[in-house]
């Protein structure tokens, strides 16, 4: 399948359900969007997506590992309830502020509908509404009777919100997943730069599992593909009213690389320098110790790979209503088409520092 | 039927901007009645003549849903709201809204879980911390999308799910506008007067002008209410059950219903084998508690179909009970011999 336009893929993306440690159907999807821009498409036994992309022709030519994650937060079932409502528990981090009233799909026998149910204000004292609702106190309705949830459903069935991309003004998407489906929509545009321009390196595109549970895939991924240098595609907080402005990225200025100890000095250097040359608008994030991203396995897999982190601002991480530039996406994908074409066969001496 | 619901539920009308949803209603109930008209401050009113028009008979849905007002652009293109009607604050966080007439779409987002510190997730969100992220980076260009007071409803579609489930936004009180129209779909011996009316959640407010413009002999009120058979509350706390029927109320916050016409209600419903539930619980209120009071009082029921969740995007109802809640009015207003 090839998606032709960006904001058409991320759409699908999201759509797709694959919590932490559930990813195979979000996957197959991605290795069917892969391939018409690569040589080489395969998955591992964790779903890991590996989509290779080569050019030129040299001894010395680096092994570039590109990783965004496929993986979403999301919900897991943990009882069903005598009437057959659905008590659940989280996978990743979810504030449960965000849950009340959301509609959901539960991934059991079949795919079923559901709501998180509010009670309404009528029954409550005013009192009641100042506190936060546990989640404990929370239960799915899917509409069904008892036995017939328990047929469809059983513990441990994952639970996905629903909530499907929409566009506002700006050139700004929201959807839930963006973290980090649009760090997966980087890599395919990435593939699309490059198929524009002439590198000298062996490119592996990777789709990550297990990221939001402790960035599992990044892990083996890293080690089956031994890369000269690595690469991470996250989402960095955007700036929000309600959060500080040091701790948060503009929406409308280009995409973020981070600097600090996960990120190599002078491949971090080279990022920002093609940046600069290509007139790429970006911001720096200053990360003083690892990061909760792919960068934090993939720089300590074997002997250490060197290793950069791009980030996109994304609004309201976590949520059903993640929100970002969809222009940053572009520009990220522009920004590191222009790095790998950058990579020369002195790459390895340039490196050590 | 399933298309007029989704229609009815998807279509945006707050409180004080019903014109959308009488606009819809006037196209779908025109057909059957002998006069449409909207009075002075936007009511609809259908009037069907009876086969002897021996009895008045009101019966009143409200067109208007709990939402948002805009109440300010800020200098970085978010917005601030006041919530219109009964809203519990915390529902709002992580959701979608589509704003005014061009039907902006916006985000209530929170800042992210990474970014809060423990305790402050121990605490609800307040609308006064809360604001509307429309994609605009700057008050100039939020100015162009949305004006102040425009008005914002949940982002919700229709969905058939479960067992003879629906999920929508504004099933309270769609659903009664739903049922009136198809009530208007069959002959009657007695006048009727099917009144859609404007801002109930905000106090009644257009009920108060139709029972003293209407003045009928009998009013019965058609609401999507309160069905709290769902875990976190109590047993003897339901105010009515989920499948089991339409409700009749016997009394709530506002009003007594008429005791001559809550007894005509189950009668029929027995003779006919109709399932019905009284509704418990005497919270809350309905456009009976203005009507029942016009001029020299007026002899008032409410009859409603269950809604779960209702105030939120996501309520609940099933169909069954909206079906029952059509049949018991249709029986009862055909032998009505009140």
């Amino acid at each position: 399948m090839r998606y032709m336009d960006t904001k058409d893929f991320i759409a699908r993306l999201v759509a797709v359900p694959g919590v932490s440690g559930y990813e195979e159907e979000i996957a197959r999807l991605i290795s069917e969007a892969f391939k018409p821009y690569c040589q080489e498409v395969r998955t591992d036994n964790f779903f890991n997506v590996y989509g290779r992309k080569t050019d030129g022709h040299s001894e010395n030519m680096p092994k570039v590992m590109i990783a965004a994650h496929m993986d979403e937060i999301g919900l897991m079932v943990t009882d069903i309830d005598e009437k057959g409502f659905i008590k659940f528990t989280n996978i990743g981090g979810v504030d449960p502020r965000i849950l009340l009233g959301q509609e959901v799909e539960i991934h059991g026998k079949e795919k079923l509908f559901g709501v998180i149910g509010a009670k309404p204000p009528h029954l409550q004292q005013v009192r009641d509404t100042r506190k936060a609702v546990k989640m404990e106190d929370m239960t799915i309705d899917v509409g069904l009777p008892a036995d017939r949830v328990r047929e469809q459903v059983n513990v441990g069935d994952t639970i996905t919100f629903v909530s499907p991309l929409v566009e506002l003004k700006g050139g700004m998407i929201s959807a839930k997943s963006l973290d980090d489906r649009a760090g997966v929509a980087v890599l395919l545009e990435t593939m699309k730069e490059l198929d524009e321009l002439r590198f000298c390196a062996d490119v592996y595109f990777v789709a990550t599992v297990q990221e939001e549970v402790g960035v599992r895939g990044a892990v083996i991924s890293t080690y089956q593909l031994t890369p000269d240098i690595g690469v991470a595609i996250d989402v960095t907080h955007g700036d929000m009213p309600d959060a500080p402005r040091d701790e948060t990225f503009a929406m409308n200025k280009g995409p973020v690389i981070s600097v600090g100890p996960n990120m190599h000095l002078c491949l971090t250097q080279k990022l920002i320098d093609t940046a600069k040359e290509y007139g790429i608008a970006h911001m720096i994030e200053v990360e003083p110790g690892p990061t909760g991203t792919d960068a934090r396995a993939i720089q300590i897999s074997r002997w250490g790979v060197p290793t950069v982190l791009i980030g996109l601002p994304l609004r309201y991480m976590h949520t059903t209503v993640e929100t970002l530039n969809l222009d940053n996406v572009k520009q990220a994908a522009r920004l590191l088409a222009r790095f790998i074409a950058s990579l020369k066969e002195d790459w390895n001496q340039w490196l050590s520092y | 039927m399933a298309e007029l619901l989704k229609q009815l539920t998807e279509i945006g009308g707050v409180s004080g901007d019903e014109g959308r949803v009488r606009r819809l209603i006037e196209k779908e109930i025109s057909p059957f009645v002998d006069d449409v008209y909207t009075d002075r401050i936007g009511n609809l009113i259908a009037y069907k003549k009876g086969k002897n028009s021996s009895k008045k008979i009101m019966l009143c849905a409200h067109m208007d849903e709990v939402g948002l007002i805009i109440s300010a652009i800020q200098e970085d293109g978010t917005l601030k709201f006041r919530t219109v009607g009964g809203i519990d604050p915390r529902i709002l966080v992580s959701k979608r809204v589509l704003i005014g007439e061009n039907v902006c779409p916006g985000v209530l987002g929170i800042k992210a879980i990474h970014l809060q510190e423990a305790e402050e997730r121990q605490n609800a969100v307040r609308v006064k911390q809360m604001y509307i992220d429309i994609g605009a980076l700057s008050r100039e260009e939020a100015g162009q999308a949305v004006r102040l007071g425009d008005y914002a409803v949940f982002d919700s579609k229709y969905v058939e799910f479960g067992d003879n489930k629906v999920k929508a936004k504004a099933l309270d009180d769609r659903a009664g506008c739903a049922i009136l129209i198809e009530l208007m779909k069959q002959e009657y011996d007695n006048d009727i007067y099917a009144c859609f009316s404007v801002q109930e959640e905000v106090g009644l407010r257009g009920a108060e002008v139709l029972g003293y413009s209407i003045n009928p002999d009998i009013a019965i009120i058609v609401e999507g209410t309160t069905c709290s058979d769902v875990p976190d509350v109590e047993q003897h706390l339901y105010s009515t059950e989920m499948g089991k029927g339409p409700a009749i109320t016997i009394m709530d916050a506002t009003s007594y219903a008429s005791k001559e016409l809550v007894d005509a209600f189950v009668k029929t419903a027995q003779k006919e084998g109709i399932p019905f539930q009284f509704k418990k619980g005497a919270t809350g209120g309905n456009d009976a508690g203005r009507i029942h009071l016009a001029r020299e009082g007026i002899k008032t029921a409410t009859v409603s179909v269950p809604c779960r969740y209702i105030h939120s995007p996501s309520s609940v109802m099933d169909l069954n009970d909206y079906n029952n809640t059509i049949r018991l009015l249709s029986t009862f207003l055909k032998g009505c011999g009140l």
